[in-house]
């Protein structure tokens, strides 16, 4: 430790945060969502990104792909097949969070990354592994801070930085359409369970991470619990009695187990065959990573609140609408057979 | 430590009146509130032939509690079973049915299931395989050593592969996607009986039975492993024999029970040491009171876990948080009047 020891003493004085000003024209508006430790290239020098988990992964690779040095998480499998053979085949690099990193700081030097680029809810001790890892290898760290709603502005300000503001007022431009969607929904609003885990008994409760889009989307949580907090496990006593409208998973062993356990058949979600499996392919549409991927997740799931039931149509015209989104996102148009498959059902 | 006939009798029939006592209540208390007028006309329905199983309250309590109380006697059950053997035959108080690294197998197996995205039952059937695979390779290592003290071997073969299933398990976690996977992994390790279905007892009761019906008939025998190997022998039992049925019956019950609740600890340490206070050391007397005291616990820890806050607590959690002062009190208690 006396290295690391030296190290930090040195660059102590040298470099402290300085947070960067939005580059945003109505700075006065938005939130402070970037916090910079050590100075950028000018966004022309920005070459190696480093996305330090899977959130920034995804923002980094619907922005500036060819920037990404690696995945922080694993790309193999069918999962991953939607994404161009050139990126999908992009070394799998690890995570760096801290206590929990799989990346060793030395690979991290190796890699010469101009930036590490790390998205999620900002705290005081993401900030201090953040400011950790700068300090220790002196390269520029930048934390976007931000939740789904504040996607817009992601897009916005790490596309300036990566020096491609005109993609990133593109992608900003349906992140805020999408995120409007819910002006248009009536205030009577059904109710959505999120059935996460095989037995599609862990969910996210209301205000949680993992249940942004059914908020966005303009449903209601069908949790009802007062308390904060984010992941719970409930019981199917809870689900009779809170008697979700609607049932969303990514789950696909347990969207089987619904359709055949017996004890689910009870639930009107699964009688009136309002439970759906949606796609996480490449990325969740509803979680998993929580990044911009969820956003055609609220699309989706503000049309099915609006009209529910579902119809070959509505698979074919949904179909199309996540291959535009797949599109613009991730730069590749899938065949229908992804979101009309065996593996998910929209 | 005999007791007289009428004592027997209030023993057991008090164990009866304590177990029928908590599955009443659990059957009455739940998150879908139910007068207990509705719970008896849902229980009685189909004995009576009224066309009511359709009624929310006779879905409730047919196919939620009354199967989720079933499985938490079984879990319990085979829990305090395993403990009981595993302690008579260790000759060691601080034994539980984990011992030989079947809760790390079970873990193993199935976050490796939740990692790889399959479905339940899946997840069920790795776990099983994981005990299994621990607990037979614990044997196998302790086969070759041979110089030492046979149980001696055994445990520490057990602590090491444990610990290895364990590494196993944490590299899991390290790999796993951490918004969706590793909370899976998370919940499942803390044990839980949320789902407990029918499809789940119909393939851990036959496990269990297998376990426990070699258990009870070798009840007497038993016993004789609380003497040393040789003295044993003398008396006519094939030590070796009987250790491994032991093994291989414990195996399947605790790997049953845990593919089907997760991990839960503290029930198959714990419970048998209760029994022994209350029943004293004598297999045939300590097996079954163990057997009802364990499934009276889980069943009572499971309730509180699913009835105490607005959302399902860890079995793993309460059974400790229950128990474990519980059993502190237990221990004054006994130890003043001793």
């Amino acid at each position: 430790m006396g290295m690391n020891r030296r190290h930090f003493l040195g660059l102590m004085g040298a470099l402290t945060a300085t947070p960067l000003l939005p580059a945003r024209a109505d700075a006065a508006e938005s939130k402070q969502l970037l916090h910079l430790f050590g100075d950028l290239p000018p966004p022309s020098q920005v070459q190696r990104v480093l996305a330090a988990g899977a959130p920034a992964g995804v923002l980094v690779y619907t922005l500036a792909p060819e920037t990404l040095l690696g995945w922080p998480m694993s790309m193999q499998g069918e999962k991953s097949r939607v994404v161009p053979e050139a990126y999908r085949n992009l070394p799998y690099l690890g995570r760096l969070a801290g206590r929990g990193s799989t990346m060793p700081l030395e690979k991290l030097l190796a890699l010469k990354p101009d930036v590490i680029i790390d998205v999620g809810t900002v705290d005081d001790t993401y900030l201090s592994a953040a400011k950790r890892v700068h300090q220790q290898t002196g390269i520029p760290y930048l934390l976007v801070d931000g939740s789904l709603e504040d996607s817009p502005q992601q897009l916005q300000d790490v596309g300036q930085l990566l020096g491609v503001p005109d993609r990133a007022a593109k992608l900003a431009t349906y992140a805020e359409k999408t995120l409007g969607v819910i002006d248009t929904m009536p205030a009577n609003r059904p109710s959505v369970y999120l059935a996460r885990g095989p037995k599609g008994l862990e969910t996210g409760l209301p205000g949680s991470i993992n249940t942004e889009v059914i908020a966005l989307a303009g449903g209601r949580n069908a949790v009802q619990v007062e308390s904060g907090g984010n992941l719970a496990q409930v019981s199917l006593e809870q689900l009779l009695h809170w008697q979700p409208d609607m049932i969303v998973t990514q789950s696909a062993g347990f969207f089987e187990l619904a359709q055949s356990a017996a004890a689910w058949q009870h639930l009107p979600a699964i009688k009136n065959r309002q439970c759906y499996l949606l796609p996480e392919a490449p990325f969740g549409w509803l979680d998993g990573p929580p990044s911009v991927n969820r956003l055609v997740g609220i699309n989706w799931l503000a049309n099915k609140l609006q009209n529910p039931g579902s119809r070959r149509s509505d698979t074919k015209l949904w179909a199309d609408k996540a291959a535009d989104f797949y599109q613009l996102f991730y730069g590749t148009r899938p065949g229908i057979d992804i979101f009309a498959g065996q593996t998910v059902r929209l | 430590m005999r007791m007289k006939p009428a004592d027997r009798r209030f023993h057991w029939s008090f164990l009866i009146l304590f177990l029928m006592v908590v599955v009443i209540a659990a059957l009455a208390i739940g998150q879908y509130t139910l007068a207990p007028s509705a719970v008896l006309k849902a229980l009685l329905a189909p004995a009576i032939a009224l066309p009511d199983t359709s009624s929310d309250a006779g879905i409730v309590i047919w196919n939620l509690r009354l199967p989720r109380i079933a499985a938490g006697l079984l879990v319990g059950a085979a829990l305090a079973a395993a403990g009981t053997a595993y302690q008579g035959m260790f000759r060691n108080p601080l034994v539980s049915p984990d011992i030989l690294g079947v809760s790390a197998g079970a873990g193993l197996g199935a976050s490796l299931a939740i990692l790889l995205g399959l479905s339940l039952p899946f997840v069920q059937g790795l776990a099983f395989a994981g005990g299994l695979i621990a607990v037979g390779t614990v044997y196998w290592v302790s086969g070759l050593v041979r110089r030492h003290d046979p149980i001696l071997v055994l445990v520490l073969s057990g602590v090491a592969v444990g610990t290895l299933f364990g590494a196993g398990i944490s590299l899991i976690k390290v790999l796993a996607d951490p918004s969706v996977q590793l909370p899976s992994i998370t919940f499942w390790l803390l044990g839980g009986l949320n789902g407990a279905s029918r499809e789940d007892l119909m393939l851990a009761l036959p496990l269990v039975l297998a376990g426990l019906v070699p258990m009870i008939l070798l009840r007497w025998h038993v016993n004789l492993l609380a003497l040393a190997d040789e003295e044993a022998a003398a008396l006519g039992v094939d030590v070796h024999k009987l250790r491994r049925i032991l093994i291989v019956a414990a195996t399947l019950m605790t790997a049953a029970a845990v593919s089907i609740a997760g991990i839960v600890g503290w029930v198959g340490l714990v419970i048998p040491h209760v029994a022994r206070l209350i029943a004293g050391s004598e297999f045939s007397r300590l097996l079954p009171t163990s057997i009802l005291l364990g499934a009276g616990f889980l069943v009572i820890a499971d309730t509180l876990a699913r009835s105490v806050a607005s959302i399902e607590l860890p079995l793993g959690i309460l059974t400790a948080l229950v128990g474990a002062p519980a059993f502190i009190w237990l221990l004054a208690r006994t130890g003043r009047s001793g």
